[in-house]
């Protein structure tokens, strides 16, 4: 084990009406993993997410970041919603969009300057992305848009990332140019939490995963907890994914 | 142009740029119809502030009247989070009922006032200008231009210092709040600054202009700008411009101020719509016409190039070959000669140098879909714009 705990759940339970989407979640993610949670559709993963984020109030539990509540962490932590929930019409640049990473670490009323420009343009540059500076939002694909999340996400220069599924809808160049971010993300002492959709890749992507369906299955290493067993349990049918060693 | 009018157009002209910032940002938030809430159910609002002063002229009618605005908000969202129904449907629930309570309120107690629910729609900017504030002796000008005025530099200073803090949360309010602003405290603002613009300026110019100019202007340059200072600076624009040639229209005809401005405003839209560079009517028109052709040549060009045989060459055959219409090749073929992409001799095409180079060209772009070989084709052909 790593030494400190970056996120801590303890006994967390949602629900949007009746019935809890979590069940009594316990959950300890180590500071400098690169870490999938991973789950069947309608398993939880993106409400748990939003649970550790204060987006939704959980009926009960709790949620720690580096020992102390979410709210006194807030710049340290950065979040790729799944397919961004915003409106693709609204007037402003690739560019501009980026730039509101950096509005956190301004604060209220101060505006941004070359320097925060200079952060964006390197973060475009990053996710490939610099050429398409200046295009309005509703003018880029799919992919495109969700690159442009993740250069707003790294130009926050948090301490820890939750992804949810960046790699939906990215072609398999994308995925990769993805996958090195997250990774240099892990060398410089980040913490990065992405939901994932791909059994296969995770072993070669994380080191770290979750099975999670409504109730937490297991957590750990993927070395030693990425196996049939969990897998079955998590996803409810005979699964068989052969681990590369 | 005589005081009156100057003053007239001046007091326009501000509550038009008053309006248009505000309206902006509700426009993108596509909540153009709380704006008609607002501007109706402020009535209660200024009943109760007149009880409470027994004095029409006092600031606090303002106040209240923009809590009444603030409430509307409040009951709106409060009636659509129990997901019983609609947002279109809970401002129609709220604002005929506040708006009502006013009207009953006027009826019973305030019937000897000068309050009608006339002006409180319509407003009459014609007399604006006799009423006027004084400085022991000193004229200082129309009351209305003071209250309109101040609420204008209120509303500049708000967006100057708020500006990256309003566009954040307007276009992504999950990041907003991750980032520890506090969108609601943000729409709030936006809401207040709403209320308080409307009950400044219906005195005025009316509960119905004041509504169309938050929304008109606004709705007119979205249409042309993809910047969103630019936007609001083309929505002030347009506001101010209707609210100038709207009261020379009134001059003319001899109408009201207030009709002949929303009639400005609509016309504005209208041309805005049809005649707008990239998102207009006939523009999206042009260009799919312009698309077309095009292709055509392309598909023209290519042809020629494929086809060193006379017969495959000759004018008469391209119908059958490509398989166009008459008209369609007669066209393409005089788009080609004009370009002088091809040359005819005895009615055999073939393509000259500078066709041949735009054919390896095009053939090479859509092989490989890099950019940098087109640049120099994007002026002429709206195929290979960005
Ligand atoms: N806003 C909402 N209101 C009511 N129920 C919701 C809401 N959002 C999600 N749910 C329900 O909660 C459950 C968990 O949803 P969640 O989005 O967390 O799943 P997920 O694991 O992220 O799935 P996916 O892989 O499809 O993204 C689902 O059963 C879903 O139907
Ligand atoms: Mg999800």
């Amino acid at each position: 084990m790593k030494g400190k705990i970056a996120v801590k759940v303890d006994d967390l339970t949602v629900a949007y009406n009746y019935k809890p989407v979590l069940w009594d979640i316990d959950l300890q993610i180590p500071e400098g993993v690169l870490m999938a949670i991973v789950g069947p559709n309608g398993a939880g993963k993106s409400t748990l997410i939003k649970a550790i984020l204060g987006i939704i109030k959980p009926i009960a539990g709790s949620v720690s970041i580096f020992g102390k509540a979410y709210t006194s962490h807030r710049k340290h932590v950065a979040y790729v919603p799944q397919k961004g929930s915003v409106d693709w019409d609204f007037p402003t640049t690739a560019l501009d969009v980026v730039m509101m990473g950096t509005y956190g670490s301004l604060g209220w009323i101060r505006r941004p300057s070359t320097k925060e420009k200079k952060s964006a343009l390197e973060a475009l540059e990053k996710v490939g992305m610099l050429s398409f500076k200046n295009r309005q939002i509703s003018q880029l694909s799919g992919g495109q848009q969700q690159r442009i999340f993740l250069a707003r996400a790294l130009v926050q220069d948090a301490s820890i990332y939750f992804m949810d599924e960046p790699f939906q809808g990215v072609d398999a160049t994308t995925e990769v140019a993805i996958i090195n971010i997250l990774k240099e993300l892990r060398k410089a002492g980040k913490t990065v939490i992405v939901v994932h959709h791909d059994l296969q890749t995770v072993p070669e992507y994380f080191d770290w995963v979750t099975f999670l369906n409504v109730k937490k299955i297991a957590t750990g290493p993927v070395k030693e907890i990425f196996n049939d067993d969990n897998l079955t349990k998590t996803y409810g049918i005979n699964y068989k994914v052969s681990i590369q060693k | 142009m005589t005081d009156a009018q100057i003053e007239i157009q001046l007091i326009a002209s501000l509550v038009a740029v008053a309006c248009a910032i505000p309206g902006t940002f509700l426009v993108l938030r596509k909540m153009a119809m709380i704006s008609d809430a607002i501007s109706h159910s402020i009535l209660p609002g200024l009943v109760v502030g007149f009880f409470l002063t027994q004095d029409l002229n006092s600031p606090w009618l303002i106040l209240f009247a923009a809590i009444t605005g603030v409430l509307t908000v409040v009951l709106v969202e409060k009636i659509q989070q129990t997901k019983l129904v609609k947002e279109d449907t809970a401002i129609g629930l709220v604002f005929p009922a506040l708006f009502s309570i006013g009207v009953i309120m006027i009826a019973q107690y305030a019937n000897d006032v000068h309050l009608d629910v006339d002006a409180v729609l319509l407003g009459e900017l014609a007399f604006a200008p006799f009423d006027r504030v004084y400085y022991g002796d000193m004229d200082l000008g129309p009351k209305s231009l003071w209250v309109i005025g101040s609420i204008l530099v209120l509303t500049l200073i708000l967006l100057f210092a708020f500006f990256k803090e309003l566009k954040m949360s307007t276009f992504d309010a999950g990041l907003a709040t991750s980032l520890g602003f506090s969108p609601i405290v943000i729409h709030y603002g936006l809401m207040s600054v709403a209320s308080v613009t409307t009950v400044g300026a219906f005195d005025a110019v009316g509960a119905i202009l004041v509504v169309a100019l938050m929304i008109a202007p606004a709705a007119s340059a979205y249409l042309l700008t993809t910047n969103l200072k630019k936007m609001i600076g083309l929505a002030c624009f347009f506001g101010v411009f209707s609210a100038i040639s709207g009261y020379w229209m009134a001059n003319i005809l001899d109408a009201s101020i207030a009709g002949s401005i929303a009639t400005m405003l609509g016309l504005v839209f209208l041309m805005v719509y049809l005649f707008a560079p990239s998102k207009g009517f006939f523009a999206v028109l042009y260009r799919e016409k312009q698309q077309r052709r095009e292709v055509s040549l392309i598909t023209f060009l290519l042809h020629l190039k494929n086809h060193i045989e006379i017969e495959e060459r000759h004018v008469n055959h391209l119908n059958e070959h490509i398989n166009w219409q008459k008209v369609r090749s007669k066209t393409i073929l005089s788009l080609a000669q004009k370009n002088n992409m091809i040359s005819i001799s005895n009615d055999v095409v073939s393509l000259t140098e500078k066709g041949e180079e735009f054919t390896s060209k095009a053939i090479e772009y859509i092989l490989t879909n890099e950019d940098s070989l087109i640049e120099d084709m994007k002026e002429d052909f709206f195929l290979f714009r960005g």
